[in-house]
């Protein structure tokens, strides 16, 4: 096999030294992490290698020399360079030299001891990859069959060259923590030799999270506890809690913000990363509601949508009564013979009436409950959402009731109809089903439009709790932090010169990253996809507005 | 090294194959489409805006030619970021992987890289589209099942090539022919036998790699 040294972009300039970094005897791949410059002791070389060895976990050790000079070196540098191989031993001693200025490399791979299989010879052909060390340490590889796992220490054959290299890149942080300003025994070259990396608003905010979280953190527990307690458990309050999507959508923001807000330390970038999300999708709609509350609160809209309520709804009243008494006599209408006619337009006539009372009953109250609503969404723009959808439930029950009986009475005769054409014809499976029957009666407009709305407005919420924003603005800002895998370009190549390929990483295409780090939505309807709403409207098979005791928890 | 063919698809198109070797371990394959014509391109947009005129006489509405504006930037955009693929390209390096790049005409580059130890084995398979043509493409490993089959990745996937079956194909295998016998373990694609490429095939037909 081919020798491959992974070579880092960082240490293409350095000064002449020994190349520290680890071999990987399965996949014949030297991955070199930095540099050591002369002069230097080698016990305090071999000291300081084991303390790294141990710190991380990885098998670092000196891999060869590397030589960057104004001309090829002379017979006494060649002489020196050759007897450090005797002081630091290793299987295979790489040389890697560079002219200074110069374009093209010079590597050499020996191996000491003769090579068990006859007819191969001493050196082996080398192959250089040059790769980005900060961009590598810092991405997590997404392979298509495993999931990023960092913790694992043994990186078998079978995981490949490329998870081998970012994982011991990863795992020897230990190393780069010194830079050329330390005063330490040996001198590093690596990506963080000029200085190490660091932000003062990252160790600021570090350090006030402590106590901020565990302030918030107490807070959470106590209004958790409060909603644990025993009234809530009560019948009538305990159906209405199952019901009603704000007090779903209330508890799942709990949930996230006791996430946010514990005092543990995430253990795997996975969890980070998830907190992460959830930050920034309560962020979003904290901010989304405020937008909202600023627009709703200005220039009395609220005023304008409290007087428009009452007409509309005696308007939609006074359309409803005219279809069905249109229904309840025409050909075109309810397909059913003439008393149950009369008998289901006079139930639903009895419907509106009940209904139009109420609403005139609560024509004066309006407008301190939509006051009161559009506070609401200071807590988030899927609160308000929620409650709207929750008032829009309430306030067309009648209606939603008519689409009940008209949808059972529609999948009824679909039914039937499809069963009188399977005996027709025989025992082919029939294909009638996926239409709409001309005969039925016509499905309300308004009806379709009020649960099509609440569908909607479900899946709205749902979307914005589940989208990971984090990993979609890292995916956009900082696009090496999730990889997919890597790409190899050739550089400038030589004939009898080594070959040198430069590896960059290939981010993870936008589709990868929603499906990889979506947050588990609220359960409010897990069934549903839009898709799904499309096709129970047409088959008539029912949409529940709330949610349902066989509903998957989260 | 480098040298340059030139053959025709499925559609009749013009296509150009460029070939480097850079040492005995990597070699590039370079398949390169006519770009963009300036008479496809009028024709369309004419045909676009005709249609947009005659609607704005029926309708007298002028947000129909805004739109139409709109609409054809949009698809042009789109045509050339996410369908018209300038060049493909198949990297081979020796016991590392293989890497396939596709560029489109707005710049954009998709690519994808398969290790070496990932590799099942090459196949050359036989489609009917049309007529019968042959693909070349790359089986992958199942890590759950030892024997199986997790993916079949076509090479070239998405021009379709027409290449006389003697001469062509052969290069891409031969590049990725099983090496001398030393090294037989590790970067070993071997041909599977589903097909004998040295006898002549039957019909006067040539390799098309399609889709």
């Amino acid at each position: 096999m081919v020798l491959k040294a992974f070579f880092p972009t960082c240490c293409v300039s350095a000064d002449s030294g020994l190349l520290v970094g680890r071999w990987v005897p399965e996949q014949s791949s030297a991955v070199v992490l930095a540099v050591l410059h002369f002069p230097f002791i080698p016990i305090q070389v071999k000291q300081l290698l084991a303390q790294v060895r141990q710190a991380s976990q990885v098998g670092v050790a000196v891999l060869g020399t590397w030589c960057h000079c104004r001309q090829e070196p002379e017979e006494s540098l060649g002489r020196f360079l050759e007897s450090l191989g005797a002081v630091f031993p290793h299987e295979p001693w790489l040389r890697l030299c560079r002219e200074r200025g110069g374009t093209f490399w010079s590597c050499e791979a020996t191996r000491r001891q003769a090579p068990t299989a006859p007819g191969a010879p001493g050196e082996d052909q080398v192959m250089l990859i040059f790769y980005d060390q900060r961009q590598v340490l810092l991405s997590q590889l997404h392979l298509p069959t495993v999931l990023p796992d960092r913790q694992a220490g043994a990186t078998t054959a079978s995981t490949g060259v490329l998870a081998a290299v970012f994982d011991t890149v990863a795992r020897s942080e230990v190393l780069f923590r010194s830079d050329r300003f330390d005063e330490g025994p040996v001198r590093l070259s690596h990506w963080q030799s000029e200085g190490v990396e660091a932000s003062i608003l990252a160790e600021l905010a570090r350090r006030a999270s402590g106590p901020i979280c565990l302030l918030l953190a107490s807070l959470l527990s106590l209004v958790s506890a409060v909603s644990a307690c025993r009234v809530f458990k009560l019948w009538p309050l305990s159906f209405l809690g199952s019901k009603l999507s704000t007090c779903e959508q209330l508890r799942h923001r709990l949930e996230h913000l006791t996430l946010i807000f514990s005092t543990r330390k995430a253990e795997n970038p996975a969890q980070l990363t998830r907190k992460a999300n959830t930050v920034a999708s309560v962020l979003l709609d904290v901010a989304l509601g405020l937008m909202l509350l600023s627009w709703l609160h200005g220039r009395s809209r609220i005023g304008h949508l409290a007087d428009a309520l009452v007409p509309v709804a005696d308007h939609v009243a006074e359309e409803l009564q005219h279809l069905l008494q249109w229904l309840m006599g025409a050909p075109a209408g309810l397909k059913m013979n003439r008393a149950l006619d009369q008998v289901l337009g006079r139930f639903f006539l009895y419907h509106i009436h009940l209904w139009i009372s109420y609403i005139h009953l609560m024509s004066p109250f309006v407008e301190h409950i939509l006051w009161h609503v559009g506070l609401s969404a200071c807590l988030g723009l899927t609160v308000a959402l929620s409650l709207l959808s929750d008032i829009i439930a309430l306030l067309t029950f009648h209606i939603y009731c008519f689409y009940v009986y008209g949808a059972r009475l529609y999948c009824l005769k679909i039914h039937g109809l499809s069963s009188l054409w399977r005996l027709f014809r025989g025992k082919k499976w029939n294909v009638l089903r996926q239409r709409v029957d001309s005969c039925s009666y016509d499905l309300d407009q308004l009806r379709l439009l009020v649960v099509a709305v609440q569908g909607l407005i479900h899946l709205l919420v749902d979307l914005i709790n589940s989208l990971p924003l984090y990993s979609l603005g890292l995916r956009l800002c900082r696009p090496y932090r999730l990889a997919a895998g890597v790409k190899f370009r050739v550089l400038q190549h030589e004939a009898g010169r080594p070959l040198r390929l430069l590896m960059q990483i290939n981010p993870l295409p936008y589709s990868r990253v929603v499906h990889t780090y979506r947050l588990p939505s609220c359960g409010c309807h897990p069934k549903h996809s839009w898709g799904a709403l499309c096709r129970k409207l047409f088959l008539g098979e029912l949409i529940y507005p709330w949610r349902q005791r066989g509903d998957k928890q989260d | 090294m480098e040298d340059e063919r030139s053959f025709s698809d499925i559609c009749g198109g013009r296509l150009a194959l460029q070939r480097r070797y850079y040492s005995p371990s990597c070699r590039e394959f370079c398949l390169s489409c006519p770009r963009l014509s300036l008479r496809s391109l009028t024709a369309v947009t004419c045909t676009v805006w005709l249609a947009a005129y005659g609607l704005f006489t029926l309708c007298e509405n002028s947000m129909i030619l805004s739109a139409a504006i709109f609409i054809t930037l949009l698809g042009l955009l789109g045509y050339l970021h996410f369908v018209k693929i300038d060049q493909e390209t198949l990297l081979i390096i020796d016991s590392l992987g293989i890497q396939m790049t596709s560029s489109y005409a707005s710049g954009k580059e998709s690519t994808t890289f398969i290790e070496m130890g990932k590799v099942k084995d090459i196949v050359i398979n036989e489609a009917i589209y049309m007529k019968v043509i042959y693909y070349l493409c790359i089986l992958l490993k199942d890590p759950v099942e030892p024997h199986g089959i997790s993916q079949v990745v076509p090479v070239f996937q998405r021009q379709s090539l027409t290449l006389s079956p003697r001469l062509e194909c052969s290069d891409s295998h031969h590049s990725l022919q099983p090496p001398p016998p030393r090294l037989k373990k590790s970067s070993c694609l071997s041909l599977l036998r589903t097909w004998d490429y040295r006898c002549a095939p039957p019909r006067l037909a040539n390799f098309f790699f399609y889709f």
